[in-house]
């Protein structure tokens, strides 16, 4: 490999709280402009912030999840980013700087190239700015100031990352775990996930090279595209003797390019100082074990568990693992089934049910087909009530709210056949019907085999036990 | 009446001896007849005070109101004032009317006060002189050639010509502690975090804080009842019991240590001054307290400090002032950056702008650690020094002011001898320390003599003890200013 690509990700995900960072203002999204910007957001004479709770312990409970006790700093401290905008009322943000509420931390993502850790250099608290309205007026910008003061944790890696398959599988581990623990809707529609990638690129082993901040990424595809684009501008920039500069890049998705913002020169000088309008920010030992206590279980220690408690590999813990919820539904369907068949569960959840969900853009939390209801249909597989190509027909059913597996099973009369008699005569008839198939396989085209099995299936409306027809097809077929 | 104490004032109001809407009027003419001379009112609405008057009679009629129900008192232009023109001495705020009330302003009206109207102040409390107002300049009317001092000037020059019975003020290097000192007043700047900064327009966060200005320690206590308390709204507020600061006025100073730091009384005293300040020392001997020499030896640190740190935080606070939202805004300009600069231009003063520029240049990447930072572990220096002074001492006594009252003019162009000013206020605000000033004699061309009173944190009932004490004692304090005798 003639050039490297290192990628290092600051993220911005909002925080799922009521209200904003230091208002008691809603931080509903979508409502009309600037009904939901209290005297605090606006920035009136004399307003004072204070920070919120729920944000602060939300920053915890994602310290704690990448990294433990040990990445909470006891003490953090909120510092102004000055710098003039008509979205940014006091003329600062108030960010963290010098110490961050995390420090530290990793994320463990999967690739085609195996399992990799990228650490964390830091996470801290912040509010977001307004939103300028360029469009609706003419001669002059609207502001609208919802959005301002919304609290942000911006998370930012370590250089860590290679490749933009790896940046995109960090960003989705990420935006798995934010939601897992619950200090982020994650919705990227609306802005609540934002990403912004560092890319550079090097010959292999040599010096970091200098970088470009791409901003503006808000899905995983646009993420993808971006750092590919730019790598490339970069790696073409270098092998034509050229020099990279240190700018701020704006992906264009429409185009597909990344073009420049504002360089190193043209950058703002921030003036951060310590916010003498809030105290440093403290966090008790107690309060830590609070929030760790109320914390689920992690993807990481489920995906470790899964691989020893229900021997699965550790794909197959990865996909169950990538969203709390089917983790959870995995569990409650292995839990309710009557005899123990992980592996079977996982493959109907990774496959059938997921597709169905996909099919229907649908989640969990809107699936009718219960943990138990679901391992009750397997368990009519298992006890060889139905083929497991019937039981697809069977979630569908119970998907669109037909009833259980066993009210729809009665009712499409799908029972399946397992007598062995009944089946030996279908068996007879298919093979008396189809001479020419039974001529073909009999001369060593096996395909010839599965045509009559489809025969006998169809026969029976897909009743018939796969395991019999097979059976008894290749007992007559011998004689 | 219009020399009475604030007790004396609720008797009257609690008998019906006399109205509030009489009291209000009373006062509101004194106003009419003074204020055009001395200019310490920026906003005066006899409408408003009188319907707030009529709703404290009501109350007061109906029996069990506080003690300051009824009571007409001035606020600072720097406290945000529902209804009120609230301009901070600014251009910026010339035409920005209060949407809410400051905690402060909430306080007094909650306890029935009736407010007298807004005084004039140095623009966004920068300034010792009260001249950076955008409202011209407020007379001292002890003399009226001179400054009444700053930046709460207005308030002490209305409460030293009588125009109201007490005002508010704010003190970030001395903007209480200086004005009352040249105008013959009592004032009090309390513990940082006594008195919510929720509503009053931020110069430097981290040293600002609101206190009363009036005319005896006995009508601070009063006044500092009301004003002081916790509000969740200022994350920098302190939560503690409730107390009354009255409590120790009559105890005896038998036995009280009054730390006198050598540093306040060197090179830069003027000698009037510290004859009266001497004469006081020994008064306070007289009454029992015992002397002890101590040392601030980081004191001559405290004003390049203060003039790093005040400034960078007033570089940022002042930031929302741009034009967008509300305020001052340039009537013409070619984009935004152009809007921005004219608007700023012309909104602020030049006191303003020149801190901002400090402000801005202080806090600038490769200058921080030099000037900000370096400034913050001075500060940290001074408030040991007031620790290891507390170990000997229960007060740290001295002047308030190097000077008497000087003459309007004759400092505005030299920006460091009005900033020595504050050499002995300072420290205070920079250790986060309650400290006041007390009349306490006459200097060149009869102008009053502070005494500067430092306490431990949150021992304003202790410093109000010692000043009651000495009040009691003399009479500086019932000296008013010649030529305006009602």
């Amino acid at each position: 490999m003639k050039w490297e690509i290192v990628i290092g990700l600051e993220t911005h995900a909002q925080l799922s709280t009521a209200s904003k960072m230091f208002s008691g203002a809603s931080t509903a999204f979508g409502a009309s402009p600037n009904t939901q910007a209290s005297a605090v957001d606006i920035a009136l004479p004399g307003v004072l912030p204070v920070a919120n709770k729920g944000a602060v312990e939300r920053a915890i409970r994602f310290g704690l999840a990448v990294g433990g006790e040990k990445v909470i700093n006891r003490r953090s401290v909120f510092a102004r980013k000055n710098y003039f905008y008509p979205d940014l009322p006091k003329g600062y943000q108030i960010s963290q700087y010098e110490l961050p509420i995390v420090k530290g931390g990793e994320i463990r993502i999967l690739t085609k190239s195996g399992e990799k850790a990228v650490r964390l250099t830091r996470a801290h608290l912040e509010e977001d700015a307004g939103k300028s309205l360029h469009e609706a007026f003419r001669d002059s910008s609207g502001i609208d100031l919802n959005r301002a003061g919304v609290p942000l944790l911006e998370i930012v890696s370590e250089p860590d990352m290679r490749s933009a398959e790896e940046a995109v599988a960090y960003a989705k581990a990420l935006h798995a775990l934010v939601r897992w623990i619950g200090i982020c809707d994650g919705n990227m529609q609306e802005g609540s996930f934002r990403c912004d990638a560092n890319v550079s690129v090097r010959r292999p082993g040599a010096l970091l090279g200098t970088r470009a901040e791409i901003k503006n990424l808000n899905s995983f595809r646009f993420l993808e595209r971006a750092i590919d684009f730019e790598a490339k501008r970069q790696i073409e920039i270098l092998e034509n003797g050229g020099k990279i500069l240190q700018e701020t890049r704006l992906y264009d998705a429409d185009k597909d390019e990344t073009r420049s913002m504002r360089t190193k020169e043209e950058a703002h000088d921030y003036r951060y100082f310590p916010d003498p309008d809030l105290l440093p920010l403290e966090v008790s030992e107690k309060w830590i074990e609070e929030i760790k206590a109320k914390l689920p279980e992690l993807p990481e220690a489920k995906r470790k568990r899964y691989q020893t408690e229900y021997a699965l590999s550790l794909y197959d813990a990865s996909l169950l693992t990538d969203a709390r919820e089917k983790a959870e539904y995995f569990e409650l369907v292995c839990r309710s089934l009557e005899g123990p068949a992980p592996k079977m569960v996982a493959n109907w959840i990774t496959g059938e049910l997921s597709a169905l969900l996909n099919d229907r853009g649908i989640d969990f939390s809107r699936l009718l087909v219960s943990g138990k209801a679901f391992a009750k249909l397997l368990d009519r597989i298992k006890d060889g009530t139905i083929s497991a190509n019937v039981a697809k027909g069977v979630l569908h059913g119970m998907a669109n709210g037909e009833g259980d597996a066993d009210a729809i099973i009665a009712k499409r009369g799908l029972k399946q056949i397992s007598d062995a008699g009944a089946i030996e005569k279908i068996v007879d008839q298919v093979v008396a019907a189809n001479a020419k198939q039974v001529e073909d396989y009999r001369a060593g085209k096996e395909k010839a085999f599965n045509s009559l099995v489809g025969q006998v299936m169809k026969a029976t409306q897909g009743k018939a036990n796969p395991a019999q027809v097979n059976e008894i097809l290749k007992r007559k077929l011998a004689d | 009446m219009l020399n009475a104490p604030l007790k004396e004032l609720a008797t009257a109001l609690a008998q019906k001896k006399i109205s509030s809407v009489e009291l209000t009027r009373l006062f509101l003419n004194r106003i009419e007849k003074l204020n055009p001379a001395l200019n310490a009112f920026i906003t005066v609405d006899a409408h408003k005070s009188l319907a707030q008057a009529r709703t404290a009679d009501e109350r007061i009629a109906r029996g069990g109101a506080q003690p300051l129900a009824g009571i007409p008192v001035a606020h600072k232009d720097i406290f945000v004032t529902r209804g009120w023109l609230t301009t901070c001495g600014s251009k910026i705020l010339s035409n920005f009317t209060g949407p809410y009330d400051a905690h402060v302003i909430e306080r007094f009206n909650d306890a029935g006060a009736v407010i007298l109207g807004k005084t004039n102040m140095d623009e966004f409390a920068m300034g010792s002189s009260t001249e950076t107002s955008f409202y011209g300049p407020v007379r001292n009317p002890w003399g009226q050639a001179y400054v009444p001092g700053g930046s709460s000037g207005g308030s002490a020059a209305a409460v030293a010509a009588r125009m109201a019975p007490a005002a508010t003020g704010t003190d970030t290097g001395g903007s209480i502690r200086q004005p009352a000192a040249l105008s013959g007043l009592s004032g009090l700047k309390p513990t940082y975090g006594l008195v919510s900064r929720y509503g009053m327009i931020a110069f430097a966060s981290s040293l600002d804080q609101g206190g009363p200005i009036a005319k005896s320690a006995e009508d601070l206590a009063l006044l500092l009842n009301v004003m002081a308390g916790f509000d969740a709204r200022d994350s920098t507020s302190v939560e503690r019991a409730r107390e009354d600061y009255a409590r120790d006025l009559e105890k005896p100073l038998a036995g009280l240590r009054i730390g006198v730091p050598k540093e306040h009384f060197g090179e830069g005293l003027a000698a009037d001054v510290g004859k009266a300040v001497e004469a006081a020392l020994k008064e306070l001997e007289k009454l029992g307290a015992k002397r002890v020499t101590i040392a601030l030896p980081n004191s001559g640190l405290s004003v390049p400090a203060y003039y790093v740190i005040a400034p960078a935080e007033a570089s940022s606070n002042l930031s929302r002032f741009d034009g967008v939202r509300y305020g001052h805004r340039a009537n013409e300009y070619r984009d935004l950056a152009d809007m921005y600069f004219r608007t700023r231009a012309e909104g602020f003063g030049a006191e303003v702008r020149r801190r901002i520029l400090i402000g801005t240049y202080v806090l600038s990447h490769g200058y921080y650690d030099a000037y900000y930072l370096k400034a913050q572990k001075i500060r940290r220096l001074i408030a040991n020094d007031f620790v290891e002074a507390f170990k000997h001492c229960d007060v740290v006594v001295g002047p308030t002011a190097p000077t008497v009252a000087f003459k309007i003019g004759a400092k505005a162009a030299d920006p460091v001898q009005m900033y020595l000013n504050d050499i002995y206020t300072i420290p205070a605000n920079l250790a986060g320390l309650p400290g006041m000033s007390i009349p306490c004699g006459f200097g060149r061309d009869d102008l009053p003599v502070g005494l500067h009173i430092v306490g431990n944190y949150f021992s304003e009932a202790k410093m109000l003890n010692v000043a009651h004490q000495y009040q009691k004692a003399t009479d500086w304090h019932k000296r008013e200013p010649a030529g305006i005798r009602p």
